[in-house]
């Protein structure tokens, strides 16, 4: 029996969490360096996953089966394909900057007793999300992934109510009480849809007799298991409305600007480029995967939604006066995005979508961090409290920019890639939803150059005067993401290989052909 | 003697035990009532015993007194600590425990 | 000699992030650097230029491909670059341009504490207009052509702590997007149809597909062409872009960037020669334009704002000339070379008044200049001979042949296209020579401003004049160079092909046209602003001015409808989204919360009515399994 890697990548920061959380309460940057170490061990081996992988050969690799449940065929069964590999890479990036940038988001206030040990408690919280999360996309038994989709639930409702802002925090009761009706919204939003597909997940053990991924998908594929119509819509049903409303889908988005505005800028990112990414990863493995008769039954409407999330959220992102919102509504119209690349069912849809779930990861966690230093900066949310940054803090009105330009998909930035593909993927096969979704990049350019103009441009305000610039940490955290934004954005392609392989698979899960070009143009 | 009689006196006995318990607010009183209701099916239990010819009834019957003797010392326990705190023995006065 | 193609935007781009990311080290020598690789970029531009000019028309064509950037199943977008004669015009004319900007920018901005971003911004767009001209496919030109309107939004809102600046930064990069979604559905549309966006395979299997599909993808270009080129109706950001330093005034929005339009339309020939009707809108918007920019610049007394009206019209003859198909292509690229040299001229020109009149743009504050500024008036003046179209310069041959080619294009069509460029050709001459004498001629108008500074109008330093009087060369000899024996015309004829159209008028009788109303334009300038003196104060003028100085109304029918409109909208959908989305939610939650606040109302604390409830239960399932039996 080889090394357990994926248990491992999934296990380490796991070990570490609990670790983090056992550091005594007067070594409180102990707990930070500790769990910052975890982070990238954890990215090391993620790494390592990623050089053992290989794209071209079998579906899923570095796979591990062992016995669990036996009683009810629930096995812990993981294994990785293309897409997976990508979104793991992508967790373990973001995890090292997530806890760096919120180096000092949870150091405990004056009040407070000495036992009080927020600081152990946050950074831990954040590793156990890493674990779930890329658990989550390790699984291949539909029964383990059901438990870790679930379970990330619970760390991420402390995340979300125990610490918001700093500048909000301690005296303000109503920040507080905002707060947590935004973690419970969240939890309760999740939480249904997690029940909804637990039922779906006992239909589908009553139909198939197992859990597991591969095997249900094959005895799909040769006859041997026959699902009714009816039941195989059900089933898909219950599996998409727990996706749905993690991706968050419209009209199921409304926790998200309420979580995202908030929590604390890292934990926003955990949420939108971590977290969220297990809705829309497993629509394509789970729902195109094990019900791909029903998934093209619901293609119109999926892609209905998908639009109206694209234009619905951008409007919605021009028409806020809170930058967190502002990111959290961009962030529904790009989800929008990826949800119509998965369902346009071509080869450049899906596999624009999933590198726009990475480069959403990417371009998100810039503009979101960068907006976390500026918030903390000045104690504010709104936009209208910013004005003239630019002037005093030029370094950190840039990387805005940066961010900001990613976000509206500038060619030459990694968002382009993945968004163009998406369109043309969608058109290839809908031309009227490909030119509809395109006028979301108008609009994204509205909502981010309005947002950059009103906080960064004119004159500057006497609150912001004294602003100073990105520090040494803050720098850390935002340069090697710019630079990963505009390395993928020119050099896609070793990212595209890994996922091409997934894709073709996912395409012939579904028995779907790419559209033959009208002319076959001499080559 | 016809050994349903038997049966019918356990069931006017749990009758009263029963309306006792609805009706009376004295705790002690209460309390006396559920015990009733517990001996009458302990009747019932014998009586059943003796109609099918085996012991099985009986074994019951011993099993509730015994369980109702630790009732009673837990229960009664909560009446003494109860009146120490409210000066009063009523069922109606401890109603802390609604949401 | 391939290899050096990848050079010619490597330069410019490694000086753009050197410096960018840079800190305050290179401030005192980061202009040099930046003008240096601008000058490194025009030298490799002139080294290939001779190497091309050395091989026969048919083999002149260089390839390079660099990487392969987006492969996906069914989809190869490469990183590849071709450099025709057509491409190499613009490289020259954009290194070339660009590099003469980068110089007089040294002195421009020479008291600016950001110089160093701002060459680090030219050196961007420098850059990404190399890369758009250069791609040899549709998506790489597409990274190019959003990359010149990034570069043009930062260097609009270079001056950011003045919120016009950013306003107008941010109006440009807009209307730019949404020509962008025309060249993005365009290139959609290319894969669908022809499973490539490569130029070579798509353009040689224009013939394999229905007209339709072809006039679909050529009114997208269109519209693409339209936004980055001010052409109507996408043309309202210009006159707002000339908040940004005049230097990218010149570069950007005169020479350069704005006619990429025009190079799209030429570049995708094969695809317009095969749509007719796409063909004919694109002639319309051409003339519309034209006469557009031409009655606007009429009536801005602002002198940049007088010139990118101005802008906006030439481009609309370029775009006219387009239109026409084989018989203008050419004319349309000429003009573009000849208008790049001179309103680059003319840009720099009034740069360099500005400069000395402490930043004053009005043009009714100036007047009697030519004394002060001699070198000024002299390159300025050649500028606006050329760009009239006074016999013998630059814009004279370039024009004239537009104009010609219009009235070839036939039937009632030619006659309207034909008369409206010269009708166009007679306001230029109007405007421009209303801009002359109010700047050079008369008498001077200036005053103290509200802190007593009276400006003290003095001639530009070295750097500034250097490169107007090299512009001022080419405007009044690079139209007489290219026009004369047809050199230009057998330079780019393999590439965008050429026919001649028959006129129904003489080419002399167009010339002698052309003259005559150039003549009238002058006169009528003359009679209203050179005889007497000039008001300070703009009299408030008949409602056509009035509604010029205002861009024609675009710019409110734009506020009410697009700014208005849309700021209802978006609030009405925030209120949705909190009370219908939100509520439906929140009111789940709350009949929840309700519901279980009636039924906690049971659990009131009593035993005794638990013990109801047990007993009544209990009777209940007795008396049913009573009932289950006696059935």
């Amino acid at each position: 029996m080889s090394f357990p890697l994926l248990t491992a990548t999934a296990a380490l920061p796991a070990v570490g969490a609990i670790a983090t959380a056992a550091v005594p309460a007067a070594r409180r940057s102990a707990a930070k360096w500790l769990a910052l170490l975890v982070s990238l061990a954890t990215l090391a081996l993620a790494v390592t996953v990623l050089v053992r992988f290989d794209p071209d050969g079998d579906r899923y690799q570095l796979t591990e089966s062992r016995a669990w449940i036996a009683e009810f065929g629930v096995r812990y069964e993981l294994g990785v394909d293309g897409i997976g590999v990508a979104l793991i890479g992508l967790t373990a990036l973001l995890i090292p900057f997530i806890i760096l940038a919120g180096w000092h988001d949870a150091d405990p206030l004056e009040t407070k007793s000495s036992r009080w040990r927020p600081t152990q408690g946050f950074f831990a919280l954040i590793l156990a999300v890493e674990a779930m999360v890329i658990i989550s996309f390790e699984a291949t038994d539909v029964f383990l992934f059901y438990i870790f989709f679930e379970a990330m639930l619970i760390p991420m409702y402390f995340l979300i109510g125990g610490f918001g802002d700093r500048a909000h925090a301690g005296s303000d009761e109503n920040a507080s009480a905002q707060r947590s009706y935004a973690a419970v919204k969240f939890l309760l939003y999740n939480l249904v849809g997690g029940l909804i597909m637990l039922a779906a997940v006992i239909g589908l053990y009553v139909v198939a007799g197992n859990f597991s991924l591969q095997e249900i998908a094959e005895a799909r594929a040769n006859g041997t298991l026959d699902m009714a119509t009816s039941t195989e819509r059900w089933l898909f049903l219950g599996f998409f409305f727990a996706f749905a409303v993690k991706a968050p889908l419209w009209p199921l988005h409304t926790w998200l600007p309420n979580a995202m505005g908030e929590s604390t800028a890292p934990v926003a990112v955990l949420i939108t480029a971590v977290v969220d990414k297990v809705g829309t990863f497993a629509m394509l493995r789970f729902c195109l995967g094990l019900f791909p008769e029903a998934s093209k039954w619901a293609t119109p409407v999926i892609l209905v939604l998908a639009l109206i999330s694209i234009i619905y959220g951008a409007l919605l992102a021009v028409g806020q006066r809170d930058i967190k919102r502002l990111v959290a509504y961009a962030s529904i119209s790009h989800f929008g995005f990826i949800v119509l690349g998965i369902f346009a069912m071509t080869s450049q849809g899906q596999s624009g979508a999933t590198l726009y779930m990475v480069n959403h990861g990417l371009s998100t966690a810039a503009l979101m961090l960068v907006a976390g230093f500026l918030i903390s900066r000045r104690g504010s949310r709104l936009i209208a409290d910013y004005g003239g940054v630019q002037k005093v803090a030029p370094v950190l009105a840039g990387t805005f920019l940066i961010g900001g330009l990613a976000t509206l998909s500038l060619p030459g930035l990694a968002p382009f890639v993945s968004e163009f593909l998406v369109l043309v993927g969608a058109f290839a096969r809908y031309p009227v939803v490909g030119i509809i979704a395109t006028l979301g990049i108008v609009l994204a350019a509205l909502y981010t150059l309005v947002l950059y103009q009103r906080t960064m441009t004119g004159p500057v305000k006497p609150e912001v005067s004294a602003m100073p610039d990105l520090r040494v940490r803050e720098l850390v955290v935002v340069a090697p993401l710019i630079a990963l934004l505009i390395g993928l954005g020119v050099y896609p392609k070793p990212l595209t290989e890994l996922v091409n392989p997934a894709v073709e698979h996912t395409m012939s899960d579904v028995q779907q052909k790419d559209p033959e070009p009208e002319v076959e143009a001499a080559k | 003697m016809n050994p349903v009689n038997y049966l019918y006196l356990a069931a006017l006995l749990f009758a009263i035990g029963a309306t006792g318990v609805l009706i009376r607010r004295n705790a002690i009183v209460v309390f006396m009532c559920i015990e009733l209701m517990l001996n009458a099916c302990n009747l019932a239990f014998v009586a059943f015993s003796r109609m099918h010819g085996n012991l099985d009834g009986q074994i019951i019957a011993f099993f509730t007194m015994v369980v109702a003797a630790a009732e009673v010392v837990v229960g009664l326990a909560i009446i003494v600590s109860l009146f120490r705190s409210r000066h009063s023995a009523s069922v109606d006065d401890a109603s802390l425990m609604k949401l | 000699m391939e290899n050096l193609i990848a050079l010619l935007v490597a330069a410019p781009l490694l000086g753009a992030a050197v410096l960018l990311c840079g800190g305050r080290a290179l401030d005192r020598a980061g202009h040099w650097l930046g003008t240096l690789l601008a000058a490194a970029s025009f030298v490799v531009a002139v080294v290939l230029f001779a190497d091309m000019l050395g091989k026969g028309a048919e083999e002149r064509t260089l390839s390079q491909h660099l990487f392969s950037w987006l492969p996906v199943e069914g989809f190869q977008a490469d990183v590849a670059f071709q450099l025709d004669q057509l491409s190499m015009t613009f490289v020259l004319l954009i290194s070339g341009v660009g590099t003469l900007i980068h110089v007089y920018s040294i002195g421009y901005m020479e008291h600016d504490e950001r110089r160093r971003r701002f060459f680090g911004y030219l050196n961007l767009f420098l850059a990404a207009m190399l890369l758009l001209v250069l791609a040899d496919n549709y998506l790489l030109l597409y990274v190019g052509w959003e990359g010149v309107g990034l570069a043009s939004y930062l260097l609009i809102g270079f001056w950011q702590h003045k919120p016009s600046a950013a306003t107008a930064a941010k109006k440009a990069f807009l209307v730019n997007r949404v020509g962008d979604m025309g060249l993005s559905i365009a290139i959609m549309l290319m894969f669908t149809t022809f499973g490539t966006f490569a130029f070579g395979p798509v353009l040689e299997a224009t013939g394999e597909t229905s007209e339709g599909k072809l006039t679909a993808i050529g009114l997208m270009l269109l519209l693409a062409a339209c936004g980055k080129s001010a052409q109507v109706p996408l043309q309202s950001w210009l006159g707002d872009a000339m908040e940004g330093p005049t230097p990218v005034s010149a570069l950007i929005h005169a020479a350069t960037m704005v006619t990429a339009g025009v190079y799209l339309i030429v570049r995708s020939g094969a695809i317009f020669n095969g749509a007719p009707e796409a063909q004919l809108v694109v002639t319309i918007v051409g003339a519309v334009t034209l006469l557009f920019g031409a009655i606007v610049g009429c009536a801005k007394d602002d002198i940049k704002k007088a010139l990118a009206g101005s802008t906006m019209s030439q481009i609309g003859y370029m775009i006219l000339a387009a239109g026409l198909g084989p018989i203008g292509y050419v004319f349309a690229i000429m003009h573009l070379v000849t208008h790049g040299f001179f309103k680059a001229g003319l840009f720099l020109g009034a740069g360099s008044v500005m400069h000395g009149m402490n930043d004053e743009v009005d043009m009714r504050k100036y007047g009697g200049l030519r004394k002060y500024m001699p070198v000024t008036f002299v390159t300025f003046g050649l500028g606006y001979l050329a760009i009239i179209g006074f016999p013998g310069l630059s814009g004279f041959f370039s024009k004239d042949k537009i104009i010609e080619a219009a009235f070839a294009k036939g039937g009632t069509e030619g006659w309207i296209l034909g008369s409206v460029a010269l009708l166009g050709a007679a306001i230029t001459a109007y405007y421009m020579t209303r801009v002359m004498l109010l700047t050079f001629f008369g008498e001077k108008r200036w005053q103290p401003d509200a802190e007593g500074h009276a400006p003290h109008p003095h001639e530009s330093p070295k750097t500034m004049t250097i490169p107007m009087i090299v512009l001022a060369f080419g405007s009044v000899f690079a139209g007489g160079f290219f026009g004369i024996g047809d050199r230009f015309l057998h330079w780019l004829e393999p590439v965008t092909g050429h026919k001649h159209g028959h006129s129904p008028l003489s080419a002399a009788t167009v010339t002698g046209a052309t003259v005559g109303v150039l003549l009238i334009g002058v006169a009528l300038a003359y009679l209203q602003y050179g005889r007497g003196p000039v008001p300070v104060t703009a009299p408030r003028g008949s409602l056509l001015t009035r509604a010029a100085r205002r861009d024609l109304l675009q710019d409110d029918f734009n506020h009410v409808v697009l700014v208005r409109g849309g700021e209802h909208l978006t609030r009405s959908l925030v209120y949705v989204d909190h009370t219908l989305v939100d509520g439906v939610v929140n009111g789940t939650a709350a009949t929840m919360g309700g519901l279980s606040g009636r039924l906690r109302k049971l659990q009131n604390g009593y035993a005794r009515s638990y013990a109801v409830s047990m007993f009544g239960g209990a009777a209940v399932l007795i008396a049913a399994t009573l009932l289950m039996r006696a059935v």
